[in-house]
């Protein structure tokens, strides 16, 4: 396959792009961690992966700032991690210690990470579309200059609230990014089966807002289509919408064996892999030596290998927690009255 | 004091509170150019602009969930429903997101805003038109859900609940826009939580709320004729309910009627109605009685319609049951 080509990327410096080169395999190596876990029923309830779709997550990072506002569904660890959660608190609200990201009340589907920025962790298919249209709403409310990326599967699309929010976004030109992660499967319905239009950035002309296509497995290209929208977001031209074409390895959750596609599907997708994708490209560009990628991949290992033993150490949250965080000053329960 | 409308009363809410604080604004189908379905936000674009006066699309799911979203950012949106009966269309980011986004976050994340408008039935709207939701938000755990009876609550508990930081469902009532009450002047709130006794008396406790609560005090009145002096308690919030003031009355007069005009069935009434028989079994002579509307979908016929609602003498025929008092 011919190398592709980029604009904006072939400008970023060696230690961008061993960057994203350690986030990529922190990705991977973290949920590949998780299986396990979940397999010794260390990690519990709904848990989904988001191996093979790493590109997107670390690409659209390095197109926006720490600073700018980013909100996703359950398929959430990859997000997180990327906007440099440390790996310990995730893995640890993994399995539900009071010394995860949310103290263990929120699991694997609602992670937060509030000082990064990091919005969660939603479950309602589509429910955090409008969220991220009221946080852009709410940036140009106060001109603070910041964007919202919210990430959504292609299933959500056919969500009212998609349309909902997408239709104001652009009314109101608010910054913000909607990417969808077109990983083609809604748990086992393929897209065909349940979008009329399967391109999804061909929706964008319904709102008279940009759709762009941008290749998910490709980091820079993810960069470089991000930072575009960002750009153009901050410059107050008003939100975009980016599909990117991407692929899950594992099934929807860790209890979908993903009987509904082949073998061969898989193994095809997993030729276009971004990690080797984004080696070979630092190698080519001499931005680092194979030995400090090895380096890297190495410490990787030791740093989830630790998360999973500090979240093993954690503690429980205790019970005394239960009736913690429901209203800013506690309310009394009904039936306290003898 | 003076005498003003509750129309007026919210209207002043809206207006002192968004003069007040620029992180508020007023979102809604209709709220700016067209001064507001219900004419609760008149005059309020002239004076506020665009910017905090917002006409949305119809889009309760879109638009709910875009003020949830900005108060998730430290906003305070008060985000004007038409009615309630289309907000069952943004139940998902009421009840599943903006309730329980602290929590979830373990206390990271807060959620300041106010979803407000007229809950109930008016006149020969029909079923879908005609619904009562107050016991369907005060079920959640993280929501806030207040039914003001006068046009003095109305207002100092609008303030409060714009200030509060937790969402807050804050439920008027169409047909009671017009009504006139007397309102302090000048600056004042009224806490959430704290319920009202709106007719002191030794006979029996009657508990309504919003609209109910007027039709409470008629039936009271009736009562009064034939000797029966009754307490009506106006617990103002739903949740948090001031459970202390309802037991205190029922312990003072040893009966009690739950009076409201929604549905019968796994009602506000039946929570409440609980919390009594526990907490005053000793003093009561007979069961709480529950005084509702009819378990039917709202029929449009005036016929009809005015047999399937709850009117004085319902409250009537209650409170003599509660009494054991043949009729
Ligand atoms: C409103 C709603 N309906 C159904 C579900 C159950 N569900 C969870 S994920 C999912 C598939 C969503 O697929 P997609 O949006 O493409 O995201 P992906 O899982 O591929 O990341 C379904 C049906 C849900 N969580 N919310």
């Amino acid at each position: 396959m011919a190398k592709p080509t980029y604009g904006l990327a072939e400008k970023l410096d060696k230690a961008t792009l061993v960057n994203m080169y350690r986030q990529l395999v922190l990705l991977r190596k973290f949920e590949e961690r998780c299986a396990q876990q979940y397999a010794l029923q260390k990690i519990a309830g709904f848990c989904h992966l988001y191996i093979g779709q790493e590109a997107v997550a670390v690409g659209t990072e390095f197109g926006i700032t720490p600073d700018d506002y980013v909100i996703t569904a359950y398929r959430d660890h990859g997000q997180i991690l990327t906007r440099g959660t440390p790996p310990g608190p995730v893995m640890a609200e993994l399995f539900g210690k009071v010394t995860g990201v949310a103290k263990g009340k929120g699991g694997s589907m609602h992670l937060f990470d509030i000082p990064r920025n990091f919005y969660g962790g939603w479950g309602i298919v589509g429910g955090q579309i409008p969220l991220a249209l009221g946080a852009a709403y709410s940036s140009k409310y106060r001109e603070d200059g910041k964007v919202t990326v919210c990430y959504f599967g292609e299933a959500a699309v056919n969500q009212g609230a998609f349309h909902e929010a997408l239709n104001m976004a652009a009314l109101w030109k608010v910054p913000a990014i909607f990417i969808c992660e077109n990983n083609r499967y809604g748990m086992g319905t393929p897209i065909e089966v349940s979008s009329a239009v399967t391109q999804v950035h061909k929706r964008a002309c319904a709102y008279d807002m940009p759709g762009v296509y941008a290749d998910g497995k490709d980091t820079l290209a993810m960069y470089e289509a991000v930072k575009a929208a960002a750009d153009r977001a901050r410059a107050g031209e008003g939100p975009t919408l980016i599909e990117a074409d991407t692929y899950r390895y594992r099934g929807h959750s860790m209890s979908d064996p993903a009987v509904y596609r082949t073998r061969e599907e898989v193994d095809q997708e997993r030729k276009l892999d971004p990690i080797p994708k984004m080696r070979d490209w630092i190698l080519s560009k001499k931005a680092a030596k194979e030995a400090e990628l090895d380096a890297i991949d190495e410490q990787i290992d030791k740093d989830v290998e630790e998360s999973i033993r500090f979240a093993e150490e954690s503690p429980w949250p205790p019970v005394s927690d239960l009736y913690e965080d429901i209203y800013v000053d506690p309310i009394r329960q009904h039936g306290d009255m003898k | 004091m003076r005498e003003l409308t509750f129309r007026d009363a919210l209207n002043e809410a809206l207006d002192e509170e968004l003069g007040r604080d620029p992180d508020t604004f007023l979102m809604g189908e209709e709220v700016g150019a067209y001064n507001g379905a219900y004419k609760v936000s008149k005059g309020l674009l002239d004076k506020y602009g665009p910017k905090r006066v917002v006409d949305s699309p119809i889009s309760e799911l879109g638009f709910c969930g875009l003020g949830v979203g900005a108060a998730m950012m430290g906003l305070k949106p008060i985000i004007e429903v038409m009615t309630w009966n289309f907000a069952i269309l943004a139940m998902d980011q009421i009840v599943n997101t903006a309730a329980k986004m602290r929590y979830m976050a373990a206390g990271e994340l807060s959620c300041p805003i106010v979803f407000r408008g007229p809950n109930g039935a008016a006149r020969s709207l029909g079923a879908q038109h005609s619904q009562w939701f107050e016991a369907q938000y005060a079920y959640f755990p993280g929501i806030k859900v207040i039914v003001p009876s006068t046009p003095a609550d109305a207002k100092g508990l609008l303030k409060s609940a714009i200030r509060d930081p937790d969402p807050v469902v804050f439920m008027e009532s169409e047909t009671m826009y017009a009504w006139k009450g007397m309102v302090p002047e000048g600056e004042y709130t009224i806490p959430i939580g704290k319920g009202d006794i709106k007719r002191e008396g030794t006979d029996c406790t009657i508990v309504a709320w919003g609209k109910a609560l007027k039709i409470a005090l008629d039936g009271a009145e009736l009562l009064a004729k034939d000797g029966i002096n009754c307490e009506v308690v106006d617990p103002r919030t739903i949740r948090p309910l001031d459970e202390e003031i309802i037991v205190n009355s029922v312990r003072k007069t040893g009966a009690c009627v739950v009076f409201e005009e929604g549905w019968p069935y796994y009602n506000v009434g039946a929570q409440i109605s609980d919390i009594v028989q526990r907490a005053c079994f000793d003093v009561l002579d007979s069961p709480v009685i529950r005084v509702t509307g009819a378990d039917v979908p709202m029929p449009y016929a005036r016929t009809l319609e005015d047999a399937a609602r709850p009117d004085p003498t319902s409250v009537v025929a209650g409170v003599k049951n509660a009494l054991n008092v043949r009729s």
